[in-house]
């Protein structure tokens, strides 16, 4: 809240319970990037199962003891949980964390020109609620029977009666969707009140657009997936029916419950939110695509209205197209004809946004650098994702592609090269505002190439075997299915490009920590953008602007004709 | 450093930024509650043996207790309107009114759940338990959390006002219409449960 003090804070509060929007972004941004690491390290694990399966894991087989891999050897057990933690850990502690709570709090602050965020304790709060469930999640490894093992979807019956991890699961999931609420919040109440003066809706950049619309899906879809955990926990603890349906047997005996629930009850609950939650994962990345874009073709963004209208259609659509994940659950005609009805007219507002970018690159003189290849970049990948998701949606071809390999494969092509290169886009950006340095052009250039070789090596060849009708679910990549066959030794190139992916962020990590040092160091404006937070010093003191901006103009004027330079920041006059 | 439109409205939005922050903490606790009625609505409809709310509950208590919590509304906005006026010794009259209601609220809840229990009704007994106890618990835990907030202000809140009873007032304002809001809660509750 509002102290007018300003004596020096302590280490503590100044760098681990701060209630800055930076330091809480660096901290959201870290954590973030450290769980993206997990997360890919225990897909690894899985790819060598599925390139080698049911041989032992060399050098590091031992590690896990007998109960998960007896002589090196995995177990499907610990496959799952491998399988289930992965997607748990790369979407709420890994994507989400580094998309909006990173560059959200860093960067949408100052490009709306206000000190800080709206409600600063809380912003600590919300950061340190995340913690807990990361710490929540992390720990449950260590559980008697290990983490949860259901799926990252969790589906009732069997999350039910799973081991105990899927209740640390449950209580990690309250942690982390707390922690997105009480963001989401801020982020919305500091977009509408904290707007500097002049700067209108439509001067915003589209980069706080996309927060924007991402705060209001945090919000609205997040609270069905806290009851839907509510009411597991009460099945699991209190021995409760709500998933449960009647007559249930397992393992040959009848349950001593009521029954009398219902399984789909989860499914509809859980992509109430999941599906909003693919837009939150995508939203952010476009917005980042958007700054980039529009800076390094030297050239105002194609349709920046269009993109606003779209992206505000787009949150508004994506309540309405949870079910489409549960066409063959037998919901019948009637709700599968409508939920692809909604989803094909979602596509058009995607579809309108990446237009717009691509036709943005028409005409202008564009600077190859590193954040620039990562945005260009996205627009196949994110365009790959998003078109294999067309059948997907569509009630009759998704019988035939659900569950296999296909769908890893589209979603992979929305989230892998497609969100996290705009977020590598992002961290290459805005290093030089947040450090006051610039990154390694020569090692961003050694990580952008691999990674994009490589991410094409894991995701393609998941697309091929799905339509080969491989399951997504098999512990040992379908070596015992003989219409597996065929595709199967692609999963030995598939699990060599991750292996050499992870390689690939060898040059990143080395740049991200030594260009703490010994980046080159640059002013406040290094990339000559307009938008407001090139306006604030780098890094930017407590309070961030040394004298209060106002806003002249919209955010993208480059390459005005008659302008002194080929760009007119938003604070110039006139 | 200020942050600006703490207490004083933005002008273009007419909004301080608190309030802003409470609706939009209610729109995401509509969408919580809702979710539980669809819950509701879906376990009902999938049911063939779905009992009258009479079979396990008592509608005189629920009935009390709502008159219990719409009283406290009312005295809830009377505190409002003391802060307002700058009579913080009847505020805190109002206040600690307001409290005593949820009080009185959670003792009655409490009377309820112990004659459940000993009848043997407990949440796994009947899906219609599992979610009159889901709900119902839930709701209770609302009920505590502003009770504590209207308790915290009501006894704390003195240096505040005094420094700023403008401010002050806003946050009467708000944590108002968190009460309101579980007050409104409970209007659901109540037919869907015990009379429907």
């Amino acid at each position: 809240m509002s102290d007018g003090h300003h004596e020096e804070l302590g280490f503590w509060r100044k760098y681990v319970f701060s209630t800055d929007h930076k330091v809480i972004g660096i901290q959201y941004s870290v954590t973030g990037l450290a769980f993206l690491f997990f997360g890919f390290c225990l897909m690894m694990l899985m790819r060598w199962q599925l390139a080698y399966p049911n041989q032992p894991i060399p050098l590091i087989g031992g590690l896990f003891g007998d109960a998960r891999a007896p002589g090196g050897i995995m177990l499907p057990d610990f496959y799952n949980e491998l399988g289930a933690m992965h997607g748990t850990i790369m979407v709420f502690l890994g994507v989400v964390p580094l998309a909006v709570g990173g560059f959200g709090n860093l960067i949408l602050p100052l490009q709306i020109g206000a000190a800080d965020m709206a409600f600063p304790k809380l912003n600590m709060l919300s950061y340190w609620s995340l913690f807990l469930g990361g710490v929540t999640m992390f720990g449950s490894f260590f559980l008697e029977g290990g983490a949860a093992q259901s799926g990252w979807t969790s589906y009732a019956p069997l999350s039910n009666i799973a081991p105990s991890g899927q209740t640390a699961w449950l209580i990690g999931m309250i942690f982390l969707i707390t922690s997105s609420l009480l963001g989401s919040v801020n982020f919305i109440v500091t977009t509408i009140q904290l707007r500097a003066q002049g700067l209108s809706f439509f001067r915003l950049p589209f980069f706080c657009w996309a927060q924007f619309v991402t705060a209001f899906l945090l919000l609205l879809a997040f609270p069905p997936l806290e009851a839907a955990g509510v009411l597991q926990l009460m099945d699991r603890l209190a021995d409760t029916s709500f998933f449960m349906p009647d007559g249930l047997v397992i393992s040959g005996e009848a349950l001593d419950i009521s029954g009398g629930g219902s399984p789909l009850l989860w499914q509809h609950l859980f992509w109430f939110l999941a599906h909003p939650e693919v837009y939150v994962l995508i939203l952010p990345a476009m917005g980042i695509v958007a700054e980039v874009i529009a800076n390094n073709t030297r050239k105002p963004l194609w349709g920046y209205r269009a993109m606003v209208y779209s992206v505000i259609f787009l949150g508004f659509m994506s309540f309405i197209v949870w079910a489409h994940h549960m066409f063959i659950t037998g919901m019948g005609t009637a709700m599968a004809t409508f939920f692809q009805t909604t989803t094909m007219i979602i596509s058009i507002p995607s579809v309108i946004i990446l237009t717009a970018l691509l036709l943005s690159l028409w005409g202008g003189s564009i600077r190859f650098n590193t954040p620039m290849l990562f945005a260009l970049a996205f627009l196949p990948m994110f365009g790959i994702g998003g078109l294999t998701g067309l059948p997907l949606g569509l009630a009759a071809p998704d019988i035939a592609l659900h569950d296999t390999y296909y769908v890893i494969g589209h979603f992979h092509y929305v989230v892998a090269p497609g969100t996290i290169f705009a977020l590598f886009a992002g961290v290459y950006y805005w290093y030089p505002k947040a450090t006051g340095r610039k990154m390694s052009e020569t090692l961003g250039k050694l990580h952008f190439w691999p990674s994009l070789i490589f991410m094409n090596g894991i995701f393609f060849p998941m697309l091929i075997q799905g339509l080969n009708g491989v399951s997504r679910r098999l512990a040992d990549g379908g070596a015992t299915y003989d219409f597996a066959g065929a595709v199967g030794p692609l999963n030995r190139m598939q699990s060599w490009s991750a292996w050499g992916l992870a390689l690939a962020q060898i040059p990143f990590i080395i740049n991200f920590f030594m260009s703490l040092r010994a980046g080159e160091k640059v002013g406040d404006n290094p990339w000559d953008a307009t938008t407001l937070e090139w306006a604030a010093p780098s890094p930017p003191p407590h309070g961030n602007f040394t004298t209060e901006p106002v806003v002249y103009r919209g955010p993208y004027e480059y390459s005005v004709p008659g302008a002194e330079n080929d760009f007119t920041p938003q604070t110039q006059e006139g | 450093m200020l942050i600006p439109h703490i207490v004083k409205p933005r002008p273009d939005t007419g909004l301080n930024n608190g309030k802003l922050g409470i609706w939009l903490f209610l729109a995401s606790e509509v969408m919580l509650f809702g979710a539980l009625f669809a819950t509701y609505l879906m376990l009902r409809m999938g049911s063939n043996d779905w009992p009258l709310g009479t079979k396990y509950l008592d509608p005189m208590w629920a009935a009390i207790n709502t008159i219990v919590l719409i009283t406290s509304s009312v005295t809830m906005v009377m505190a409002w309107a003391m802060s307002a006026k700058r009579n913080f010794a009847k505020f805190r009259l109002f206040m600690l009114l307001t409290v005593g209601l949820g009080f009185v609220f959670m003792i009655i809840k409490y009377i309820e759940y112990s004659a459940k229990f000993d009848h043997h009704y407990y949440p796994s007994t009947h899906v219609f338990l599992a979610i009159y106890f889901t709900l119902t618990g839930l709701h209770g835990l609302h009920v505590l959390g502003g009770m504590v907030v209207n308790g915290y202000l009501a006894l704390f809140g003195k240096k505040h006002y005094e420094q700023d009873p403008e401010w002050f007032t806003n946050r009467v304002e708000h944590s108002g219409l968190f009460w309101h809001f579980v007050d409104l809660v409970w209007i659901f509750l109540f037919p869907i449960l015990y009379l429907l």
